[in-house]
C-alpha cells in the first residue's frame, strides 16, 4: 500500500476519533459517537495490518485473545465497578506502551550521535517513564477502588522530598541512557521503568478515596500521553493525535473533578486531603456543629413523599454501593404516577467516576431529562418539598459555603438545605471521605432515616405501594 | 412507668397535653398512658379514640392525679374549683410534673409543688438551643398564634386580604404590617401572604432581614443603625433615639396599612408600647390591630388582655389564648414537643433526670421538692430560631473561586514557551517539528471538543478514551514483524494484547452502557 494512502487512512481514522468524542455531547448522538470511534479503530487497524505486517500469525492470535479477554470484562461488568473496569484498562494502556518503547529501543539502530537519534532516544525514554507511571498508578487506584488497598491516603514523612529524589534518579538514568551506545542504554531503561513504577504507587497511595474521580481521570491523560509519546518514537501521527485527544479529555475531567471540590489540580496529586490540613478535621475545637438529629421511619418519609408536590432525589456513592438504584427509581416513578414531579440532582463528584451516578441511574432505567446537574437544579431547591438524600454528605454539606475553616469550603455543594424538609439516609452518623461533620443533619428541616440503603429505599417504596394500590382499587 | 394526662381546667382553655397520635409514640416509648376523661373533648379528640390507640381512661381527675407518677399538661397546675383543691395537692407525692410553669410569676405554685416533694419541668424554660428545638414549646405555640392571630384580623376585617381584578371592578389588597419578626411574627407574615395580602415587616434586630424577605414581605428599616439582637433570640430594650425614629416609622404606617400584628416582647419586662392611641385614631376605619403581646401588657395602649375593643372605629384584638383557638394543632405540637423531651430523658426505660443535660437543666424548677435555681448563662446560645416553616441557613458568603492565574506569571509562562520552542526549532529535525505540530493542533482539538460532552456522559467519555488509547496497538504491529522468538516481537506481541483488551473492552462497555440511557 503506497505511504500516502496509509497516512490519508490514518487522517480519516483520526478525524473519525474526534467524531467520536464530539458524538458524546449529547445522549442522542452518543452511540453514533461510539460507532465512529469502532469505526475508525476498525480501518486504523486494518490499514496497519495491510501495510506494515509481516507475522500475521502472532498478530492475530495476541489480537484474538485481546479481544475475546476485552469482550468479556465489558460483557460481565457491573455498572457499579465502572471506575475499576476503567482503572485496569488505563493500566493496559500504560504497560503497552511500556513494551512498545522498549520493543522500539531494541528494534532501532540506536545511533545518538545525530540529533534524530537523541530526540529518539529521549522520546523512547518519556514514553516508558510516563507508560511505567500510568500502569503501577492504576494498579493502585483499581486496589483502591476494589477495597484491596486501604482507601486512606498513606502519607510517608518527606514524601515530597521521596516524590522529587525519584524524579532525579530517573533524569540522571536518563543522562547515562543517551550517553550509552548501540543497545547498552537497556540497563538504565529498565531501572527507570522499576523507579517510575514506584513513583506511580507512591503518588497514588498518597490519595484518599474521596480524590478517586481525580485520579482515575488524570490516570485517563496519562495513558493518553503515553500513547503520544508512543506516536512520537514511531513518528505516528494518528498514535499521536489519539493519545493527544485522550490526554486532553482526561485533563478536562481532572479538571472538573477538581473544580466541583474547590481544589487545585496539585493539592489533589500531593495532598492526602483531609490529613494534612490540621491532623484532625472532626475535631477542630468550637467549630463542631453541635446539637442532635431527629430520625424517622421508613413509613413517615413514605408520608412525607406522598404529600410532597416536588420531590427531588440526590444519591451518592453509598446509593451504588448498597445498590439501590432500581428501588430508588421505582419509588420516582410511583411518585410520577401520583402527579409529584420527581427529579434527581447529581453533583459532579458523587461516586468514583466522573459521570457515575448517571450511568447507575441510566442502567435503572431512569429518563435522562429527569437528571439534572448541580447547576440546573440548585436555583429550584427553595421549591422543592423534600429532598432525597441517598449515600451522600460532603456533596451537601452547608458548611462547604459558610464555615470558613472547613476544610472543604468553598467547594461548590447542592444546596438541599434550602428545601421545605431534607431526609437524609445514611448508615450512621459517621463523617464522609474527606471527615468533615455535616451542620445539614442538625437543622431543624433536616431528618435522618439511618440504616442500610437498600433495605429503607425498598421499604419506603413497599409503604408507597400500599398507600397506592387501595387508591388504585377505587 | 405510667403517664397521666388530666384535663385541662382553666376555663377557655381547649388544648390537651397529648392527642392520639403523641400517645402512640409514648407508648412506643415504652410509657404507659392514662387519660381523664373528656381531657381531649375541646381538641376534637374523643376519649374513644385514645383508647383505640392503647391508652386507658381515668373518670375523673383524683383518680388520674393519683394513679399515675408523670403528669403532662399545658397550663400550671390551679385551683379546681370543681373538687375544690388546688391541683399541686393532687399530685403525687414525689410525682413529677411537665408543663408551663412561669416559676418566676409563680413563686407560689412553685412553693406548693415543693411541699409535694414533686420534680418539675417547665416547658417554658426549654432553652432555645439547636438541640432544643424539637422540644421548644414556646415556637410551637408562637407559630400558632402568629397564624391564628391574621385568621383572627381577617375575620374582624371587612375586606378582602388579596387584591381581584372582578367584572365589577378592582378591589385593591389589603397591607400589613407585622412588627417583630420572631416565631409569632414570621408565621404571621406567612400566613397573611399566603392571604394575598402585601405584608410589611419591621424588627430591630438586623439578623431577621432575611428570614423576613424569605417569607415574602418587605423589611421596614429606620435611618438609625443599631442591632437590637439580645441573648437567646429575643430582642434587647433599645436607644431613645431608636425608638423615637421606630416610633416615627409606626406612625407613619398606621395611616397607610390596614392590619397591624404586633409581637414585640422583651424578656422579663412588661411588653413595650408601640402603637400610642393617636397613632391608632390615625389608622383607617375598619382597621384592625392583633396585639399578641396582650398577656405581657400589650404593644398597643388601647389593648385590652384577653378582649376585642372598638375605638375610633379600629378593631384591637387582644386574646392571649390564641394557640387554645387552635386547639388540635396546638396539643399535636405541644404533645410532640413533650414526647421529644420524654425520649430525651431516656424514654421509660431508663428515665432520669440528668442535672448536666443543658435542656434538664435549663427546663427544671424543682428537683424532687428542692429548688434548682435558673441555670448558669453558658456562653451565648446565638441560633438563628425556627422559622415556622422554613429553617434559615445563616448567610453563606460567595465561595471563593479557584484562584485566577495571575495575568503577569502568564505572559512569563508564553515567553518562556516561545522561547523554548525557538530552541527546540533551531535544533530538531524537521519530522519532530512537523509531528509536534500534529500533536499540539490535537491537544487544542480535543480541549474543544471535550468541553462539549455533557457531564452526565464523563463515563461513556472515559470508557471511549480507553477504547482509543488501545490505538497503541498500531505501536505493536509496527514493530512485530521479526522472527518470532525475537524480544522486540515478543514485546510487541505482548503490548498488541494489552491494546487489544482495551480496545475491545472500552468500546463493548461503551455501547452497553450508551443503550442505558433513555428518556
Amino acid at each position: 500500500m503506497p505511504e500516502s494512502l496509509t497516512t490519508i487512512a490514518y487522517l480519516v481514522a483520526g478525524v473519525l476519533f474526534i467524531l467520536s468524542l464530539a458524538g458524546l455531547s449529547t445522549q442522542k448522538t452518543a452511540r453514533r459517537g461510539n460507532g465512529f470511534g469502532i469505526a475508525g479503530m476498525l480501518l486504523a487497524l486494518g490499514v496497519t495490518a495491510g501495510g506494515h505486517v509481516h507475522s500475521y500469525g502472532a498478530l492475530s492470535v495476541a489480537i484474538a485473545v485481546g479481544s475475546a479477554i476485552g469482550a468479556l470484562l465489558a460483557l460481565r461488568v457491573e455498572m457499579t465497578s465502572m471506575p475499576e473496569l476503567v482503572a485496569v484498562l488505563h493500566s493496559f494502556v500504560g504497560l503497552a506502551a511500556v513494551l512498545v518503547g522498549i520493543a522500539s529501543y531494541l528494534g532501532s539502530n540506536a545511533d545518538t550521535a545525530h540529533a534524530e537519534g537523541v530526540i529518539h532516544a529521549v522520546e523512547v525514554f518519556v514514553g516508558v517513564f510516563v507508560g511505567a507511571l500510568t500502569f503501577t498508578g492504576s494498579v493502585v487506584a483499581f486496589g483502591k477502588l476494589k477495597g484491596l488497598v486501604r482507601s486512606k491516603p498513606l502519607l510517608l514523612p518527606g514524601r515530597h522530598l521521596f516524590n522529587l529524589l525519584l524524579l532525579l534518579v530517573s533524569v540522571g538514568l536518563g543522562a547515562r541512557f543517551l550517553a550509552a551506545i548501540g543497545h547498552d542504554g537497556l540497563g538504565s531503561l529498565l531501572m527507570m521503568t522499576g523507579i517510575a513504577g514506584l513513583l506511580g504507587v507512591h503518588l497514588v497511595l498518597a490519595i484518599g478515596g474521596a480524590d478517586m474521580p481525580v485520579v482515575v481521570s488524570m490516570l485517563n491523560s496519562y495513558s493518553g500521553w503515553a500513547a503520544a509519546a508512543a506516536g512520537f518514537m514511531l513518528e505516528n501521527d494518528l498514535l499521536i493525535i489519539t493519545g493527544a485527544l485522550v490526554g486532553s479529555s482526561g485533563a478536562i475531567l481532572s479538571y472538573i473533578m477538581c473544580r466541583a471540590m474547590n481544589r487545585s489540580f496539585w493539592s489533589v496529586i500531593f495532598g492526602g486531603f483531609g490529613a494534612e490540613e490540621g491532623a484532625a478535621p472532626a475535631k477542630r475545637a468550637g467549630n463542631e456543629p453541635q446539637g442532635e438529629v431527629v430520625s424517622v421511619t421508613a413509613s413517615e418519609t413514605a408520608t412525607l413523599l406522598r404529600d410532597a408536590k416536588q420531590v427531588v432525589i440526590v444519591p451518592g456513592y453509598g446509593m451504588a454501593v448498597a445498590h439501590a438504584q432500581y428501588p430508588v427509581y421505582e419509588i420516582a416513578s410511583l411518585l410520577q404516577k401520583q402527579g409529584i414531579k420527581v427529579r434527581f440532582a447529581i453533583h459532579p463528584v458523587a461516586g468514583r467516576l466522573p459521570g457515575h451516578m448517571n450511568v447507575l441511574l441510566a442502567e435503572a432505567k431512569v429518563p435522562y431529562d429527569i437528571v439534572l446537574e448541580m447547576e440546573e437544579i440548585n436555583q429550584d431547591f427553595p421549591n422543592t418539598d423534600v429532598v432525597l438524600v441517598i449515600g451522600a454528605n460532603d456533596i451537601v454539606n452547608p458548611g462547604a459555603l459558610s464555615d470558613t475553616s472547613s476544610p472543604i469550603y468553598g467547594m461548590p455543594v447542592l444546596e438541599v438545605w434550602k428545601s421545605k424538609a431534607t431526609i437524609v439516609m445514611k448508615r450512621s452518623m459517621a463523617s464522609g471521605y474527606a471527615g468533615v461533620e455535616n451542620p445539614l443533619f442538625f437543622l431543624g428541616n433536616t431528618q435522618m432515616l439511618f440504616g442500610d440503603a437498600k433495605k429503607n429505599v425498598e421499604a419506603i417504596l413497599t409503604e408507597l405501594r400500599a398507600a397506592a394500590s387501595p387508591a388504585a382499587a377505587e | 412507668m405510667k403517664i397521666g394526662i388530666p384535663k385541662e381546667i382553666r376555663p377557655g382553655e381547649r388544648r390537651v397535653a397529648a392527642t392520639p397520635d403523641t400517645v402512640s409514640r409514648l407508648l412506643k416509648l415504652g410509657f404507659e398512658v392514662q387519660v381523664e376523661s373528656h381531657a381531649g373533648a375541646g381538641a376534637s379528640f374523643a376519649d374513644a379514640d385514645y383508647v383505640a390507640i392503647g391508652a386507658t381512661i381515668a373518670h375523673g381527675a383524683r383518680e388520674l392525679w393519683a394513679q399515675n407518677e408523670l403528669i403532662l399538661k399545658v397550663q400550671p397546675p390551679e385551683h379546681n374549683q370543681e373538687l375544690d383543691v388546688h391541683e399541686a395537692e393532687l399530685l403525687r407525692e414525689g410525682g413529677t410534673l411537665v408543663s408551663f410553669i412561669w416559676p418566676t410569676k409563680n413563686a407560689e405554685l412553685v412553693e406548693r409543688l415543693a411541699a409535694r416533694q414533686a420534680t418539675v419541668l417547665a416547658m417554658d424554660q426549654i432553652p432555645r438551643i439547636t438541640r432544643a428545638q424539637k422540644m421548644d414549646a414556646l415556637s410551637s405555640m408562637a407559630n400558632i398564634a402568629g397564624y391564628r392571630a391574621v385568621i383572627e384580623a381577617a375575620s374582624f376585617y371587612g375586606r378582602f386580604f388579596t387584591g381581584q381584578m372582578t367584572a365589577a371592578g378592582k378591589v385593591p389588597p389589603a397591607k400589613v404590617l407585622v412588627i417583630g419578626a420572631g416565631v409569632a411574627g414570621l408565621a404571621a407574615i406567612g400566613a397573611a401572604r399566603s392571604l394575598g395580602a402585601i405584608v410589611r415587616a419591621f424588627d430591630t434586630r438586623a439578623e431577621v432581614r432575611e428570614q423576613i424577605q424569605s417569607m415574602g414581605a418587605e423589611f421596614l428599616e429606620v435611618a438609625i443603625k443599631e442591632d437590637g439582637a439580645g441573648s437567646g433570640g429575643y430582642a434587647k430594650t433599645m436607644s431613645p433615639e431608636f425608638i423615637a425614629a421606630e416610633m416615627a416609622l409606626f406612625e407613619k404606617q398606621a395611616k397607610d396599612v390596614d392590619i397591624i400584628i404586633t409581637t414585640a416582647l422583651v424578656p422579663g419586662k412588661a411588653a413595650p408600647v408601640l402603637l400610642t392611641e393617636e397613632m391608632v385614631s390615625s389608622m383607617r376605619q375598619g382597621s384592625v390591630i392583633v396585639d399578641l403581646a396582650a398577656e405581657a401588657g400589650g404593644n398597643c395602649a388601647v389593648t385590652r388582655p384577653g378582649e376585642v375593643v372598638t375605638q375610633h372605629g379600629v378593631t384591637v384584638i387582644g386574646y392571649v389564648d390564641l394557640p387554645s383557638r387552635l386547639a388540635p394543632t396546638a396539643s399535636q405540637l405541644y404533645g410532640s414537643n413533650l414526647t421529644h423531651l420524654l425520649a430525651d430523658m431516656g424514654g421509660a426505660k431508663s428515665f432520669h433526670i440528668d442535672l448536666e443535660d443543658a435542656v434538664v437543666r435549663g427546663a427544671i424548677v424543682l428537683h424532687a421538692g428542692k429548688l434548682v435555681g435558673p441555670a448558669p448563662k453558658s456562653a451565648p446560645l446565638h441560633l438563628p430560631p425556627t422559622s415556622p416553616s422554613k429553617s434559615v441557613v445563616a448567610a453563606a458568603p460567595e465561595p471563593p473561586k479557584v484562584p485566577a492565574s495571575h495575568p503577569l506569571r502568564n505572559a512569563a509562562f508564553a515567553v518562556l514557551a516561545l522561547v523554548l520552542l525557538g530552541l527546540l526549532g533551531s535544533v530538531a529535525p524537521k519530522e519532530f517539528v512537523s509531528h509536534l505540530t500534529v500533536f499540539v493542533l490535537a491537544c487544542f482539538v480535543g480541549w474543544q471538543v471535550v468541553w462539549n460532552v455533557t457531564p452526565a456522559l464523563h463515563t461513556p467519555l472515559m470508557s471511549v478514551t480507553n477504547a482509543i488509547s488501545g490505538i497503541i496497538l498500531v505501536g505493536g504491529m509496527l514493530q512485530i514483524s521479526g522472527p518470532i522468538s525475537s524480544p522486540v516481537t515478543l514485546l510487541s506481541a505482548a503490548a498488541v494484547l494489552l491494546a487489544t483488551i482495551n480496545i475491545s473492552g472500552g468500546f463493548w462497555v461503551t455501547t452497553r452502557m450508551l443503550r442505558m440511557f433513555q428518556r
